[in-house]
C-alpha cells in the first residue's frame, strides 16, 4: 500500500504561482541540480503575511509534505518552478478542492507532486501542524491528529500518466517516443 | 459530428476527423515558443531526456523570445540569455531574437505575432501563460511548462485534453471609452477566477468584429486568467490583412461549425459596458472605475503584453494630451516595433513622445515585461513598499508587481491615464 504521511501545511483558495514562488527567483533553472535544491528554500515565501514561514530561515527544505489547500490552487503563471520548488522542498502531495490547470498538468508531467482534489472543503477542518496519512490506491486522506478519514478523487484520465512517471515514461511506453 | 473552433483545429491538428470534450489527443505542434525565464529549464529537460547533443525536432518551428529579465545587472538573468544563444546556434534555430542586437524584439505574446509566428488554424504551445494571446488570431495556443516543452522540443508533439468550449458573445456598438480590457474583465468579474478552469473561452459577437487585432490581443490574453485553457476568437478580414501584414507563410484558416454544442454561452451588450478596475487581489475583484474615484493612487503603469501595444499608447495619450500627471507614471512599450511607433505615431499633429514628455510621465523604458511580474530587484518600475498601483497588466496577485504590501488595480490604459492626471481612480470619460 502507497502511502504518504507527515505534518500538514494549510493554504486558502487562489494561491497563485506569484505566492508559491515569487517571480524574483525565476533566475534559478530547475534542471541545475544545486539551484533546484535552493528553489525550494524559497517554497511559499510569497504568500501574505500571516502564514507561518512554509521553510525555516537557512533551511533547504519544509517540516510539512503535505500541503491542503482551498480552490484553484497554483492559479497563474506556467511557471514549472511552481511545482519544482515544493518538490525540492520535500512535498509529496498536494490535496485541494481544485487546481489551476496549467499548475495540475506540470504537477503530473514533472512527477514532482501527487495533485489530489477531493470534494470536501479539507482547508477548514485541517490546521497547520496536524499529522496526515494519504493511502494513494485507497483514495483516502485521514487526519492522524482528530483521527477522520475523507476521500479524495481518483486521478482519472492522467493516471496513467502519473503511474508512468511523468510524460517521458509514459510516452516511451506507449511508443510516442523512443 | 459538429465541432467549435478550438475542437476543429485540435482535430485536424491530431489526424483525426472528430475530436470531443474530454478526449485525450496528441497533437502536431506548429510553433513552441520560449523566453530567457523557462527556455533554460526547457532545455535542460531536452537534454536529459533526448541526449546532450539531440537535435531539436525541426529548427524552424521553435521560436526564442528572450524578454522578462533583459535590462538588470543580475547575473543568473544573464547566464540564462546566453544559455539560450549558445542552444540557438548548435541546434541552428531560425528565430532567436537576441537581446543587445538588432533583432531583439521585446515581449514574446506581442512580438510573436509582429514576426509572423501566428497563424489562424495553427496550434501554439508556449511556457508562459499568456500564450492563449495568440488565440485573437484563430489560432489554438496555450501555456506549458518545461517539461512538456523539453518534451514537444524533441517530438514535436503534445498529448492534450480536448477542452470544452464556453462562448462569450460581445453584440453592440463599442463605446470610444471601453477597451477590450473593460470587456474582458467584465467577464472574469462575472465567471470568477477559476470560472474557466480546463475550458477554451471563445469570444464574437459584433463587438469583437470591431476591436483591432491588438485589442482582441488584450481580451485572449487574459482568458488565463479565468483558468482557461485557451482564448479564441475566429479570424476575419482583419484577421488576415494582419498575418498576411507579418508573414507570406501559407495558412488554412478554420472555422467552427455553427451548430456546435458549447458547454455555456453568456451574450453581453458592448453599448452598457463601463470602465472598471479589477480591485486587489485577484483579477475577477470588478469594480467600476466611476464607484472608486477615494481610491488614492501612488503610480500609473502603461505596459505589458496585455497593455503594452500601440493602441494602448494611443488610447493613454488621447486622454494625456494637454494634461499633467499627478503621480509617477511608468511607460514600458512592449516591443521595439512599439517603441518606435510611439515615436511615429501623432495626435493633432504632436507625437505620442511629445505627448508623454509634456504630461510629466517618467522617460520611455526600453521593451520588455518590467515590473509586470516583479523580477529582479532592479527591474525598472518594480514596487519596493506600500504603493498604490493602478496599471494595464493582467496580474494583481500579492507581490506581484514586487512587493507583498502593494495594491495593484487593473485597468484599461484610458482609465490608468485618467487616473494618473488625478491620482486617484477615475473613469476616463472625465477627460472625453
Amino acid at each position: 500500500m502507497k502511502t504518504i504521511q507527515g505534518t500538514v501545511y494549510v493554504v486558502r483558495d487562489d494561491i497563485d504561482t506569484d505566492q508559491i514562488i515569487p517571480a524574483q527567483y525565476l533566475n534559478l533553472v530547475p534542471t541545475i541540480p544545486e539551484e533546484y535544491a535552493k528553489l525550494g528554500s524559497y517554497a511559499l515565501c510569497g504568500l501574505p503575511n500571516g502564514y507561518p514561514p512554509f521553510v525555516k530561515s537557512g533551511a533547504l527544505t519544509a517540516d510539512y509534505p503535505i500541503i491542503i489547500a482551498g480552490r484553484n490552487f497554483g492559479c497563474g503563471s506556467s511557471r514549472e518552478h511552481a511545482p519544482v520548488c515544493l518538490g525540492a522542498a520535500g512535498v509529496k502531495a498536494v490535496v485541494a478542492e481544485s487546481y489551476a490547470r496549467i499548475f495540475f498538468r506540470n504537477c503530473v508531467s514533472t512527477g514532482e507532486l501527487y495533485p489530489f482534489e477531493t470534494p470536501i472543503r479539507l482547508c477548514d477542518v485541517f490546521k497547520t501542524g496536524d499529522k496526515a496519512e494519504i493511502d494513494v490506491e485507497g483514495a483516502h486522506l485521514t487526519n492522524c491528529t482528530t483521527g477522520k478519514t475523507y476521500s479524495i478523487k481518483e486521478l482519472g484520465a492522467v493516471a496513467p500518466v502519473v503511474e508512468a512517471g511523468g510524460i517521458f515514461a509514459y510516452a516511451r511506453k506507449s511508443g510516442i517516443i523512443k | 459530428m459538429a465541432m467549435t473552433l478550438t475542437e476543429k483545429i485540435l482535430a485536424r491538428a491530431a489526424g483525426k476527423r472528430v475530436v470531443g470534450p474530454g478526449d485525450n489527443v496528441w497533437v502536431e505542434v506548429d510553433i513552441l515558443l520560449t523566453h530567457d525565464v523557462c527556455g533554460p529549464g526547457t532545455i535542460g529537460v531536452f537534454q536529459r531526456e533526448f541526449g546532450k547533443m539531440a537535435k531539436v525536432w525541426d529548427p524552424s518551428k521553435i521560436v526564442i523570445i528572450p524578454d522578462h529579465y533583459i535590462f538588470t545587472a543580475d547575473q543568473k538573468a544573464h547566464r540564462n540569455v546566453d544559455t539560450l544563444r549558445d542552444f540557438a546556434q548548435y541546434q541552428k534555430l531560425a528565430y532567436f531574437y537576441d537581446p543587445g542586437t538588432p533583432t531583439y524584439k521585446g515581449v514574446c505574446h506581442v512580438a510573436l505575432p509582429q514576426t509572423g509566428h501566428v497563424r489562424p488554424g495553427e496550434v501554439i504551445f508556449g511556457t508562459d501563460s499568456h500564450t492563449c494571446t495568440h488565440g485573437a488570431l484563430g489560432a489554438f495556443a496555450t501555456g506549458i511548462g518545461n517539461t512538456d516543452a523539453g518534451f514537444i522540443m524533441g517530438a514535436g508533439k503534445l498529448l492534450i485534453k480536448v477542452p470544452k468550449t464556453m462562448r462569450f458573445t460581445v453584440n453592440g456598438t463599442v463605446p470610444p471609452y471601453l477597451m477590450g480590457k473593460d470587456i474582458i474583465l467584465k467577464i472574469i468579474g462575472d465567471i470568477g477566477f477559476d470560472g474557466a478552469s480546463y475550458c477554451a473561452m471563445e469570444f464574437n459577437g459584433d463587438a469583437i468584429r470591431q476591436l483591432s487585432i491588438e485589442e482582441r490581443m488584450t481580451i485572449c490574453n487574459m482568458a488565463i486568467e479565468a483558468g482557461a485553457k485557451n482564448g479564441i476568437i475566429e479570424p476575419d478580414e482583419k484577421t488576415f490583412e494582419y498575418v498576411k501584414a507579418h508573414t507570406n507563410k501559407p495558412f488554412e484558416a478554420v472555422y467552427g461549425d455553427a451548430d456546435a454544442p458549447v458547454d455555456s454561452e453568456r451574450t453581453y451588450d458592448a453599448s452598457t459596458l463601463e470602465p472598471c478596475v479589477a480591485e486587489p487581489h485577484v483579477p475577477s475583484n470588478y469594480a467600476l472605475a466611476r464607484e472608486r474615484n477615494d481610491v488614492k493612487l501612488d503610480r500609473s503603469y502603461i505596459g505589458s503584453c496585455t497593455g503594452g501595444k500601440i493602441t494602448d499608447f494611443l488610447a493613454a495619450a488621447r486622454i494625456l494630451k494637454g494634461h499633467k500627471v499627478a503621480i509617477p507614471t511608468f511607460l514600458v512599450p512592449a516591443t521595439v516595433e512599439v517603441a518606435e511607433d510611439i515615436i511615429k505615431s501623432q495626435i493633432d499633429g504632436k507625437s505620442l513622445i511629445e505627448i508623454f514628455a509634456e504630461a510629466g510621465c517618467e522617460d520611455i523604458a526600453p521593451p520588455s515585461c518590467a515590473a509586470c511580474l516583479g523580477g529582479p530587484e532592479d527591474t525598472f518600475g518594480r514596487t519596493s513598499g506600500t504603493e498604490t498601483v493602478i496599471s494595464t497588466t493582467n496580474r494583481n496577485f500579492p507581490g506581484r508587481m514586487g512587493s507583498k504590501q502593494s495594491r495593484i488595480y487593473l485597468a484599461s490604459p484610458l482609465t490608468a491615464a485618467a487616473s494618473a492626471i488625478r491620482g486617484r481612480i477615475t473613469d476616463p470619460r472625465e477627460f472625453m
